[in-house]
């Protein structure tokens, strides 16, 4: 192309921004990038978000998280919890123009279980997908699964027809060696189409006109860029670059809401932050006790956890943007969380746990943290280093990127750590998920039960309620016995819970959008003046 | 000369091999590449298999020559991060950052130069001791506050310009998407290009400024000062001419400094150049980007080093000499 | 430096010397106002770094000191000030004032340790380069050229990642000191080696050293006490310089996540940290330490400015 031949280009790019005086884009910001399009590649709140925009699944979450319709109707299940009906909706197209079909759902659920898929705890490996008519899928199970469904809002569903057209019917692994199709482009059912997309560059999404619902956006276009420093977004909301920015750092929330063009959205997240302890090993691997762990005493546990200043935390570091909590799930997915309290913060009484352990003058201990998952992670565990200090305990933190810290505290790093900070959400937004990986033994290798309790805590009586919880089916029994589960595990120190972190969107005054406790930024819902 | 030619052809190809092997062991070691490609709660057969289609389990040997192998056909494999080619990758970033480079590197010469000569003529004016102040002022701040102050003024108090990204570009071709065509293009390389350009700028200030004071100080001049040339004539016809190969070939061997060191400019301006994609790659240890990068830089200060080693060569027929004979 | 085996041309060249260091640089020192000031401030950032325990209210590395409900509070003249902390506190309510000088000596710390291997590296290779020439020097100018591919930041990476890799477990708290210093001295040697190189060259046809050699001194004799103390003048300029540099990298390698860990915060460290906080209004936690980086760094680069110009004699 010659450079007069662009110029023309470009002038004419320029007049057609100046011409869509109607258009209504919106530029949104994140700290995160969008990678693969491929929506079986990684399964991660941001991403899973981002395409939720254009694909869509068999159910749906609504803005307070209730399970809904999606492209199914509406499902039933058997007596005996065995075979679950769904029904699809009909009418519905691709992108492409292609109908939506029981083919595609039997396609999506065979391709999500592939090899190569990020998502194959979605649906279970031995349930059976049999396509009745062109609108009705059966699933058949082996086992009772009242959950099954429960993160199928993120399981989105893909054409046969398109994805076999273009040699990409098997999952992009995230180990992939060749690019493929569904990476770089998209076809789903969604409110918005792909219109171009670089990864970690821009990715520009235009409104879908054959959406099947009534739209409750006025958007013509959404464009998406990646801004991963916290003070160059901040600024580019400020200055009205962009309509929208996740996350807003929380000290700089009070500068957003002053200055007049943007707001910050906050709530609470129903991600619990909270402090784990290497409880399994019989020697810590950081620590100056020799021949024993002491964190296999409770005394020990629970004098770190009377050490700990929650408010001051609170008020501190999170500059109040926090729920101090003294669950291991969010006070909003169980129905009984005022029963649940903290141990009073009380340094003096944890110093004489600590003597009556065996350790008067204390000992020390490394720590590990993340310092850029979570919302001012490494302050956190600064704060809880000098809390620590206070009742005698030398802590030796070791706070690093999230590449190097889950490198080593992980499975994959065999669970090199003795003390640590992690955030934990329930992807199906149910305590069974938390019992079973975060407070589940770690004994049998050949399960993946507890493969995220990164401390080895381990207690039968819970991993015994945590298989009959599985299976309930009534929910008052399934709710008291999720109690009495967490009622265990507390008692036993456990972990430290420490509080639910805040969400804290920034929003230009022109756009007005829900927030979702998930920190799910869906712009389907956001209108623009 | 066809000699020597070759001789130095030949190590540079033994520097880019021992590049590819630092890059290669540096990246090895540094965080665990599968754990970054999985999520928290992938099963460990899963991350297992992955590891072993990676290569990651075959003797560390093997792994090295394969790299070696697919380096010199510039074949980096699929990023982890986007699943694509990194040559891709790096082809779409590239023009961003040679952009910057390049406007930055003007913006050094044509403020440096001028800055230069003015305070090396006239030395002890106000003027000429302020330029020295902020050029000191310029070499004591790290490159990141300032471009984080310029952002405070400029975008946010002002209103005046981006904070952030290329604003919109223009595609030239297949290959080559340009900024310099539109006004917020043009906008959105100010504050880069400063924050980038600034260091190099005061370096080709004092250059300019002490190799002006050395050129007066020559007998030439004084001659051409006796012959009662114009004091403007001697200035600018003689002395400046003679101060600027030195200052060019410093520009041109700064010019790889400039691509390498925009990886801070680019992470504080979020400028989609390759300085960002490798900051990320390093956040997410994603090797394959991170080693075509490194390789990148290292061809390219190689083919400076050769260039102008090889124009050196042809200019100076004493360096001819010695190389002649070594 | 004068010995009984040193050939006749050598006293000559050091008696110069000596007389430059006696005379034209003290008076020159003298002259130049701006000079004395920038030599005030560097030994007095120097002293107050060495005797930092003594002059600081608080010791901020000791977390048992530090309490978090004192976090980001400003500077005693404003409103909710505290006169216990003079110029405010940081995120995590350490005294500033004390945070400043406690990391005013492990920047000045990281930058001495980081120049001082690059000198040694740069100075011993650049001397045997020079010196014996040929294959030797060839090899060891093309490793200069792959270490330029590298800048700092990139060496600071590696060497992180290697140090790690060989100390698995260790916090960044015990080796961030190193890794920075590894990664300075590594980074900046290739100027020092350049240069000594090039006098040596010079140096080592000179009658002097055929002399030594003569009379059968072993190379590394005549390298360190003959030849050395003829080219060492132009490093003292490339030190100053790069004591400023150095101070600047461990800044920037903070801001990129290399550098120390904010729990024994260095100038670098109090900058990023503060820098957080920039755009919610707590600039005092950015502003006192980036000013005393910017203070520190351009005095001595004013001195190295200074003793450029006065040790080379056209100049003046």
């Amino acid at each position: 192309m010659s450079i007069k031949k662009s110029l023309l280009l470009a002038t004419a790019v320029l007049a057609i921004g100046l011409s869509a005086g109607q258009a209504k884009t919106l530029r949104y910001a994140n700290q995160g990038e969008l990678r693969s399009l491929d929506p079986y590649t990684v399964n991660e709140t941001t991403t899973n978000a981002h395409l939720g925009h254009v694909y869509e699944g068999l159910t749906s979450r609504g803005k307070d998280l209730a399970i809904g319709p999606g492209l199914a109707e509406r499902w039933e299940t058997s007596a005996d919890g065995l075979k679950w009906r769904f029904f699809l909706r009909k009418g519905v197209k691709f992108h492409n123009g292609e109908d939506f079909t029981a083919d595609d759902v039997l396609f999506s659920a065979d391709r999500v279980r592939a090899q190569g898929s990020n998502f194959t705890t979605r649906v279970p490996r031995d349930a059976k997908f049999v396509k009745v008519d062109d609108h009705t899928v059966d699933v058949v199970l082996t086992s009772p699964n009242p959950i099954l469904n429960s993160q199928w809002d993120t399981w989105y569903i893909m054409s046969k027809k398109w994805a076999e057209a273009n040699n990409t019917a098997a999952p992009t692994p995230a180990a992939a060696t060749t690019p493929s199709h569904a990476s770089l482009n998209a076809n789903g059912t969604g409110p918005f189409k792909i219109e171009s997309h670089q990864p970690g560059v821009r990715t520009v999404f235009k409104a879908n006109t054959a959406w099947w619902q009534k739209p409750e956006h006025n958007l013509t276009e959404i464009i998406f860029t990646p801004i991963a420093s916290n003070a160059t977004r901040v600024a580019a909301l400020l200055s009205g670059e962009v309509d929208v920015i996740e996350p807003v750092p929380i000290q700089d929330i009070e500068r957003v809401k002053a200055s007049g063009n943007a707001e910050a959205l906050t709530g609470p997240e129903l991600r619990t932050i909270f402090l784990g302890f290497d409880q399994i090993r019989d020697e810590l691997l950081e620590s100056n006790v020799k021949g024993k762990n002491p964190f296999k005493d409770k005394r020990v546990r629970q004098a770190f956890y009377q050490a700990i200043d929650i408010e001051a935390i609170k008020t501190r570091v999170m500059r109040g943007l926090a729920t101090p909590s003294a669950l291991m799930i969010a006070p909003e997915l169980v129905p009984w969380p005022k029963d649940f309290v903290r141990p009073k913060f009380d340094p003096d009484g944890a110093k004489k746990l600590l003597a009556e352990a065996g350790y008067p003058n204390g000992f020390e201990v490394g720590m590990d943290c993340p310092n850029d998952r979570y919302v001012n992670d490494g302050q956190i565990c600064q704060a809880a280093v000098g809390m620590l200090a206070r009742i005698g305990v030398k802590v030796n933190l070791n706070a690093q990127p999230k590449g190097n810290y889950f490198a080593k505290v992980l499975k994959s790093g065999n669970y090199n750590t003795s003390f640590y900070l992690l955030g934990w959400t329930p992807g199906t937004f149910d305590s069974h998920n938390v019992l079973y990986d975060i407070q589940g033994c770690r004994d049998n290798p050949n399960s993946s039960r507890g493969e995220s309790n990164l401390g080895g805590y381990c207690n039968k009586e819970v991993d015994a309620l945590t298989d009959k919880i599985l299976v309930e089916t009534d929910t008052a029994k399934r709710n008291d016995m999720i109690k009495q589960a967490f009622t265990i595990t507390t008692n036993d120190y456990s972990y430290i819970p420490l509080h639910q972190q805040a969400l804290a969107w920034g929003v230009s005054k022109s756009v007005k959008l829900t927030q979702r406790a998930d920190n799910s930024v869906l712009l389907y819902w956001a209108t623009k003046n | 000369m066809t000699a020597f030619i070759l001789r130095r052809l030949l190590q540079s190809l033994g520097v880019l091999i021992a590049v590819a092997l630092i890059a290669f062991l540096m990246f090895r070691f540094v965080g665990d590449p599968v754990n970054q490609m999985v999520g928290i709660d992938t099963p460990q057969a899963e991350v297992a298999r992955l590891r072993q289609e990676l290569g990651l389990n075959d003797p560390i040997l093997v792994q090295i020559a394969r790299f070696i192998a697919n380096a010199a056909r510039f074949e980096f494999g699929i990023s982890y991060q986007f699943r694509l080619p990194v040559t891709q990758l790096l082809a779409e970033r590239a023009p961003a950052t040679l952009e910057l480079a390049l406007v930055s590197a003007i913006f050094s010469l044509a403020v440096g130069i001028p800055m230069g000569v003015y305070t090396a003529l006239r030395r002890d004016s106000a003027l000429a001791k302020a330029f020295q102040a902020v050029s000191l002022i310029g070499v004591s701040l790290p490159t990141f506050l300032i471009g984080i102050l310029l952002i405070y003024l400029f975008a946010v108090t002002l209103g005046w310009l981006p904070s952030f990204g290329r604003g919109q570009v223009v595609r030239l071709g297949s290959g080559w998407s340009t900024g310099l065509l539109t006004v917020s293009g043009l906008k959105a390389l100010i504050l880069p290009s400063i924050t980038l350009g600034l260091f190099q700028m005061t370096l080709i200030m004092r250059l300019v400024r002490a190799e002006m004071l050395e050129v007066l100080r020559t007998d030439y001049i004084k001659f051409a000062r006796a012959r009662g040339l114009k004091t403007r004539a001697i200035h600018f016809g003689h002395a400046l001419k003679n101060t600027l190969v030195p200052v060019i070939t410093i520009a041109g061997l700064q010019l790889g400094s400039i691509i390498a060191f925009a990886i801070i400019t680019e992470t504080v301006f979020q400028w989609p150049g390759m300085g960002l994609l490798f900051l990320k790659a390093v956040q997410s240890v994603d090797i394959p980007i991170m080693a075509a990068y490194l390789m990148m830089i290292g061809f390219l200060f190689v083919v400076i080093n050769l260039v102008v080693d090889l124009l050196y060569a042809l200019v100076d027929p004493r360096l001819r000499a010695t190389i002649g004979s070594a | 430096m004068s010995s009984i085996d040193t050939p006749a041309a050598a006293p000559v060249r050091t008696s110069r010397l000596r007389r430059i260091l006696d005379s034209d640089i003290y008076a020159s020192f003298r002259s130049s106002r701006v000079t004395m000031a920038a030599a005030f401030i560097v030994a007095a950032m120097m002293l107050a770094a060495l005797f930092a325990p003594l002059l600081a209210t608080m010791n901020p590395f000791d977390p048992a000191q530090v309490f978090l409900m004192n976090a980001s509070l400003p500077p005693s003249w404003l409103a909710n000030g505290d006169a216990q902390f003079i110029i405010g506190t940081d995120d995590q309510g350490r005294d500033l004032y004390s945070a400043i000088l406690y990391g005013l000596r492990v920047s000045l710390a990281v930058g001495f340790a980081g120049v001082a291997l690059a000198a040694t590296l740069g100075i011993g290779l650049g001397l045997i380069a020079g010196y014996f020439g040929g294959r030797i020097d060839a090899i060891i100018m093309r490793i200069a050229d792959i270490q330029l591919t590298f800048p700092a930041i990139l060496i600071a990476l590696l060497v992180d990642g290697v140090v790690h890799a060989l100390l698995k477990g260790t916090s960044r708290e015990d080796t961030a000191f190193w890794v920075l210093a590894l990664s300075i001295g590594l980074s900046f040697w290739v100027q020092y080696a350049r240069t000594i190189r090039g006098s040596t060259l010079v140096e080592r046809n000179k009658d002097y050293v055929q002399a030594a050699r003569l009379v059968g001194l072993p190379a590394p004799l005549i390298m360190i006490r003959h030849v050395l103390p003829n080219v060492i003048g132009p490093v003292l300029v490339i030190l100053t310089i790069n004591l400023g540099l150095a101070i600047i990298t461990e800044a920037t390698l903070s801001f990129l996540g290399v550098g120390l860990p904010p729990t024994q915060p260095s100038l670098g460290t109090l900058i990023n940290i503060g820098n957080q906080y920039l755009f919610s209004g707590d600039w005092w936690i950015v502003a006192f330490p980036g000013t005393t980086l910017a203070v520190l760094v351009l005095a001595v680069n004013l001195l190295g400015d200074w003793l450029r110009d006065a040790l080379n004699p056209r100049l003046r």
